[in-house]
């Protein structure tokens, strides 16, 4: 019989794992499972472009129709996978079918914690998907009062996006400075004051307490915080408090699920299963920890390395990249080159608010392991990535002429 | 579409400004065929590269994070 890669799902990791299959020359079938039943598309864009209205759905669109009739890859879109038996190489879907396979690419992603108690209250939104996506937009009108419960860079992206639509709002956090444990606390304060500025009322080491409602529509929020407690008034809230691996369907499997699906630095979670994207936790040994990484680019670049080594298995190589991602704020865009979070120190070698600039970077143990730039050259970003991407020690990277590497002005 | 010396059909790189995302991806894989302005977006510095540079360009082309490079031949 015919070999087969099954696919699990179809976005940017899943995608491009059964395209890139396809290029390395590839020739068995290929499966693509996914559970949205809309053609894949984009993500990032949903809290930026989509949201603001500059963009419809259709510039979100991951391939058009006739590059995806024309890959050979069979779509199996709107149908959950629901269980795998590894020892069969059987994957189970939701609506009965079975589908063995040779290989088996795990890509399903996360999705958007919820605060409990929350289910079915009418204006409390979560941001995930193109649907999430249209029903939010649909409710920032100027005037209206969105909470924000949780301000990494998806709740502060959303801040921003609904402060230029006119909207009143408010930003929840818990800890006493946002991101502080991801980009440590000066590029936190920075994004606070950024947000400030903006209008946005920032409420730090403020926990919620409940969501009022009624009539089955929310109403405000009650925190904690520690002048007592208050309730903000909403019309909207977004909860975004972070993700969870989809990985239910494998509970079962025998397959290692703590925090997203376990594989070795060759992407490899059992023989002949691989992880990508979102979901996966793999080992990279550039910096010899164990990691999961929700950025756009790790997602293609991962299914890259997994599609090369699915084709060429001769071929091993460990995944070993450096992580980056970009988030945009206003007019402004941060960029963070690395492995930024669990770090010992955040050197900062400039901050200026006014001019929207900022550089930080980022040592572990006596190595520099990342950078986060905002409103920086490119090139010198690039110079900093140079240093992660080469494991230079901390010293030795901040005493190199820095003439290209931090901005003047 | 033009043709080197010996006849062979170049390819030809296009982008998508309005898209890009500055991420720097393309110039770091391919940094003779892109490169990035003061703002970090693209910028393309030969659209008809050589072909030894397809490699790189296709590269770049894949892990664009705002799909903002087509490469066409
Ligand atoms: C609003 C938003 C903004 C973002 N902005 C940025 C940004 O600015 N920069 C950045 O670097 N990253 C950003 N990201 C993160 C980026 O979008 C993700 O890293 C990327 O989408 C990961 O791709 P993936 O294919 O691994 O997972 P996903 O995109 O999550 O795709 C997984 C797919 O699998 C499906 N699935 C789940 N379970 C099953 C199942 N049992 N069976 C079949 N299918 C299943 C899911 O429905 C989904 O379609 C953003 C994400 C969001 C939501
Ligand atoms: S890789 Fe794509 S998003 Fe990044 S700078 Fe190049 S064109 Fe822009």
């Amino acid at each position: 019989m015919k070999e087969r890669v099954v696919v699990v799902g179809a976005s940017a990791g899943g995608l491009t794992v059964a395209e890139a299959l396809r290029r390395a020359g590839y020739e068995g079938a290929i499966t693509l499972v996914g559970d949205e039943a809309e053609p894949p598309y984009d993500r990032p864009p949903l809290s930026k472009h989509l949201l603001s209205g500059q963009w419809e759905p259709d510039r979100l669109a991951l391939r058009s129709e006739a590059d995806l009739a024309a890959s050979e890859v069979e779509l199996r879109l709107g149908v959950p996978a629901s269980g795998l038996d590894l020892g069969a190489r059987t994957l189970t879907l939701a609506d009965g079918a079975r589908l063995t396979y040779d290989s088996l690419v795990v890509a399903t992603g996360v999705r958007a914690r919820r605060l409990p108690g929350t289910d079915g209250v009418d204006g409390v939104h979560t941001l995930r998907t193109l649907h999430d996506a249209l029903a939010l937009r649909d409710r920032l009108r100027p005037g209206r009062r969105l909470v924000v419960v949780g301000a990494g860079f998806l709740g502060t992206e959303v801040a921003a996006v609904a402060r230029a639509l006119g909207v009143e709002v408010t930003l929840v956090e818990s800890a006493a400075v946002p991101l502080a444990a991801a980009v440590g606390e000066a590029a936190g304060l920075f994004l606070t004051g950024l947000h400030r500025e903006h209008g946005v009322e920032v409420r730090t080491g403020a926990t919620v307490a409940g969501i009022m409602s009624a009539e089955g529509r929310v109403t405000g929020v009650r925190l904690t915080d520690a002048a007592g407690a208050s309730v903000v008034p909403a019309d909207d809230v977004l909860v975004a408090i972070g993700c969870t691996p989809n990985t239910e369907w494998l509970a079962d499997s025998g397959l290692s699920v703590q925090d997203g699906l376990e594989c070795d630095e060759y992407c490899v979670a059992a023989p002949g299963v691989y992880g990508v994207g979102d979901v996966a936790r793999w080992y990279n040994p550039l910096f010899g920890t164990a990691m999961r990484v929700e950025h756009r680019t790790n997602a293609t670049e991962q299914a890259m390395a997994v599609a090369r080594r699915v084709a060429r298995p001769e071929e091993r190589q460990p995944f070993a990249p450096v992580p980056y991602f970009w988030s945009d704020q206003y007019d402004g865009r941060f960029q963070a080159h690395g492995h930024l979070r669990g770090h010992d120190e955040a050197l900062v070698l400039d901050s200026d608010l006014a001019q929207r600039r900022l550089l930080v970077v980022y040592r572990t143990g006596d190595r520099i392991t990342g950078v986060l730039g905002a409103g920086v050259p490119p090139k010198a970003l690039r110079t900093w990535r140079g240093f992660v991407a080469t494991r230079t020690p901390w010293q030795e990277a901040l005493a190199r002429p820095r003439a290209a590497a931090v901005p003047t002005g | 579409m033009t043709a080197d010396p010996i006849g062979v059909p170049l390819m030809r790189v296009t982008t998508e400004r309005d898209r890009c995302v500055g991420s720097g991806q393309c110039a770091m894989l391919s940094p003779e065929v892109f490169d990035q302005d003061d703002e970090g977006l693209v910028t393309v510095l030969q659209e008809e590269p050589a072909d030894e540079l397809r490699e790189g360009v296709l590269q770049a082309a894949d892990l664009c994070p705002s799909r903002s490079i087509r490469v066409h031949g």
